[in-house]
């Protein structure tokens, strides 16, 4: 029973660890989806997470908070739409752009406000998003396993972790059962395909990154105002690169995304958990060598168990009516 | 022989009681940057008739009708449909006036089913579910009038080629197109399926839609069309009816001066076995493989042309003889002597005197961004002519290329222009001129004319002869059967990677090829 209690405390915080990675995967799936690739995400993240905690702490809203960090990173993302659509920059050297820019400036305004090495301060629980329990979490939760798993995995986690699940099928659904979602789908791979059945490329890529923006928006809040109480530094920490990584991994599908993003959360859970512990026969594993655990698995992975990950046939590439 | 009716008369004015053209284009003109590419463009198609546009690469035809299709908008000129001004600005506007095309490359979407492709751009709503099935019932008619059957959730990536137009035409029926546009349509396809889609578009007229059909292949134009309009650099030079009007006639048109289409050539006189070749496996990229266990000679004095519908081993037989592919199985004899392993790369063959002139000359043969003489040089640049140790020498490179462009008449003569500002043909006859400079003894030749206007193609192939006639021993690899008549005195045709067959060019005719081009194996029968 106690071998169960571990598992479920490990498996409940992959969950909280594979949150950011979901939304983040998400946003990337839209955008990689549409031609556009996006290896900004890193940088979007810290941005939403940072705009995030910044009007939370002025406002003392985690709504106001959510709004502002959303709002950021749609405005990074149409300006790396603005670049990659209509100016068919190098959407990599475009993507690296916002990584540093967002990495400077969010401790550059940080500190510029607060004096605190550009962490904002500890805000209080009212500006953040909180566990919610859900309905006979309490007295279900006394039945053995079933009850437990309900209590602790299903229960007791904030409205955007919530949130984030519900956008998986969701995603799927509007990817495959819409208008919107063939045309998005058709762009990444042929835009001119969708150019002379007379529809817009440029409208569909910009919807595209705007959807990127807001999901990529949503995992940084999540980052400042649901798994810490602040913004600080650094704090996306390669989550961004991780979910590109599991983007490709998932080969740009919802619900593989999903089930990498876990796994990847779980990782980093296990990891977390090894660290002092000491195994038999192996005896105590470095730390280091558990922090970087996920990043081997992920390169192992991605060198040689996934197959042939082939991207969208039109992603990085500007579209330019030929001649 | 009727007399050619000038663009101008053609146009006109409707009499009364008598149905307005479907189409009529009155003076398009549109420049791109310097290049005028239609000029004071002239055009009249009646509805319900086949008609055709035909004219060299370069002359304007494709631009013409992506103006048509909204694609680009004319610099000046109007479109009239049915009669009614209109103008088009985009796609979408060509595809409300009932204008269908069906473009040279595909604009299908591979990894997506048949029907996702078909309902692309015309979904019937922002849920798939119901358009869907609409669209399903719809193709499921049109599979039954127009004979067009196609599964609806085939992916179309794995799809022939042949299919895949055919959900080409079947996206622009189902948006309605009254008026079906066709670039190149044969250019992918095998004599029996192009004899299949010319079935298609005889009962698309039948049912009283007007069909362009854009070709230079005069014989397509003779079969199918009733009447055809000639375009030469930029301009509507003439209009014919095709039962009026001859394939010279129209070859004159589109040059504007007499070309001798078959060249004149002496009796081949072959000698002893160049190169021999047992059993070669070739596999592509992907591992598939495109050479299976082909097996020929080629002598002394004489051309082999390779026939086939591209896609069917040549240009991976064509890769691994000149040593840029490996082979999977079976020998290359050089001489006698079978070439080892060490000397199948292009550098050691080059050495031992095989050339070679690959078929795609801007991707393989020439480096665009180069100078003319740089890329007079490549595969070349070791040798002590062009400099010692470390650095070049930069005359002894120019004079060299200098050389080569007066020899092989390549205009404008300018060692220093870079290779991409070269048209077409002159870039060729660069490649040509480096290979054949070099005297080979075997020259692998692939595609020598593709893309090349007519007056270069007479040269190239003047100077392809004269190679045979100097005791040179070549292979010709072509998907144009006329190039294939015109120069080889040996065929074998290629189908699934296996050689079909071989004749004597002058036991032989377009019919006969075409049966081995399309598989039937007279070897396995």
């Amino acid at each position: 029973m106690e071998l169960f209690d571990t598992f479920i405390q490990i498996f409940g915080s992959g969950i909280r660890l594979g949150v950011p990675l979901i939304l983040a995967c998400l946003a990337g799936l839209w955008s990689e989806r549409s031609g556009v690739v996006d290896i900004g995400l890193e940088g979007k993240m810290l941005t939403g997470a940072f705009a995030g905690a910044a009007f939370a702490t002025f406002t003392g809203s985690a709504w106001i908070g959510l709004l502002a960090g959303v709002t950021a990173t749609v405005v990074a993302s149409l300006i790396h739409g603005y670049a990659s659509i209509d100016q068919r920059a190098n959407q990599i050297v475009s993507g690296t752009a916002i990584n540093m820019v967002a990495d400077g400036l969010t401790a550059l305004i940080g500190n510029a406000i607060w004096s605190q090495g550009g962490r904002t301060p500890q805000l209080s629980d009212t500006a953040l998003f909180n566990a919610i329990t859900l309905p006979f979490a309490e007295s279900f939760g006394a039945v053995p396993i079933v009850g437990s798993i309900y209590r602790h995995l299903i229960s007791g986690h904030d409205i955007v972790t919530y949130a984030a699940f519900a956008l998986v099928p969701l995603t799927y659904w509007a990817l495959y059962s819409t208008r919107f979602g063939l045309r998005l789908r058709a762009v990444g791979e042929n835009p001119a395909a969708v150019d002379t059945a007379g529809i817009s490329v440029r409208g569909l890529r910009y919807s595209a990154v705007i959807i990127c923006g807001v999901l990529v928006g949503l995992s940084g809040v999540y980052l400042s105002l649901a798994q810490a109480a602040f913004f600080q530094p650094h704090m996306s920490a390669g989550k961004g690169f991780i979910a590109l990584a599991a983007l490709v991994f998932a080969k740009w599908r919802p619900w593989p995304a999903l089930a990498t993003c876990l796994l990847f959360g779980f990782l980093d859970a296990l990891a977390t958990r090894l660290q002092g512990v000491e195994l038999p026969a192996i005896g105590a594993i470095p730390v280091q060598a558990i922090q970087s655990l996920p990043y081997i698995l992920t390169v192992v992975l991605l060198a040689g168990f996934i197959g042939k990950a082939i991207p969208p046939r039109a992603s990085g590439i500007p579209y330019v009516k030929e001649r | 022989m009727a007399a050619p009716v000038a663009a101008g008369e053609d146009r006109v004015t409707t009499d009364a009681g008598r149905a307005p053209p479907a189409i009529e284009l009155i003076g398009i003109d549109k420049s791109f940057g310097p290049v005028h590419a239609n000029k004071n463009v002239n055009l009249r198609v009646e509805r319900g008739v086949i008609h055709g546009i035909v004219g060299e690469n370069g002359a304007g035809k494709s631009t013409l009708m992506s103006i048509l299709y909204g694609f680009y908008e004319a610099d000046a000129g109007e479109i009239r449909i049915n009669g009614e001004p209109v103008r088009i600005r985009s796609s979408k506007e060509a595809i409300s006036h009932g204008i269908g095309m069906v473009h040279q490359h595909f604009m299908l979407v591979y990894p997506l089913s048949v029907l996702d492709n078909v309902m692309l751009g015309a979904e019937g709503g922002p849920l798939l579910a119901n358009g869907a099935n609409a669209i399903r019932r719809r193709l499921a008619e049109l599979g039954k009038e127009y004979g067009l059957e196609v599964d609806p959730d085939a992916i179309v990536g794995e799809l022939s080629v042949g299919l895949q137009q055919r959900v080409e035409i079947l996206k622009a029926l189902v948006r309605g197109a009254e008026i079906l546009v066709l670039d190149e349509p044969t250019a992918v396809l095998t004599p029996a399926e192009a004899d299949q889609l010319f079935e298609m578009l005889r009962v698309l007229k039948s049912e009283n839609k007007t069909i362009i059909f854009i070709t230079h292949k005069l014989r397509e134009i003779m079969s199918l069309t009733d009447r055809v309009s000639v375009m030469r650099r930029g301009e509507m030079v003439a209009t014919f009816d095709t039962a009026r009007t001859s394939p010279p006639e129209l070859a004159d048109a589109m040059v504007g001066r007499k070309v001798i289409l078959k060249i004149d050539k002496s009796e081949a006189h072959p000698g002893r076995v160049a190169l021999e070749v047992r059993n070669l496996v070739v596999r592509d990229d992907r591992d598939v493989v495109r050479v299976n266990g082909v097996s020929f000679v080629l002598r002394e004095g004489e051309i082999l042309g390779v026939a086939g519908v591209a896609g069917n081993g040549q240009s991976e037989l064509l890769e691994a003889l000149a040593g840029i592919r490996p082979l999977s199985a079976g020998e290359i004899l050089v001489d006698g002597e079978p070439l080892p392993p060490a000397e199948h790369n292009p550098h050691a063959e080059r050495l031992i005197g095989i050339g070679h002139v690959p078929e795609d000359r801007h991707r393989v043969g020439l480096v665009m961004p180069f100078e003319a003489c740089e890329s007079a040089m490549l595969g070349f640049h070791y040798e002590t002519v062009y400099g010692r140790g470390l650095l070049y020498d930069r005359k002894a490179i120019i004079d060299d290329a200098e050389h080569k462009m007066e020899a092989f008449d390549v205009r404008p003569r300018a060692p220093l222009l870079k290779t991409a500002n070269f048209s077409g043909g002159n870039q060729q006859k660069l490649v040509l001129a480096r290979e054949i400079e070099r005297n080979p003894k075997i020259m692998l030749v692939g595609q020598p004319t593709r893309g090349v206007d007519i007056g270069a193609i007479e040269f190239i192939h003047k100077r392809i002869v004269a190679q045979r006639d100097a005791g040179k021993a070549l292979l010709l690899v072509s998907v144009e059967l006329d190039e294939i008549f015109a120069l080889s005195d040996r065929i074998i045709v290629l189908c699934g990677g296996r050689i079909t067959g071989e004749r004597r060019a002058e036991d032989t005719n377009a019919q006969d090829l075409g049966l081995l081009m399309a598989g039937v194996d007279e070897r396995a029968a």
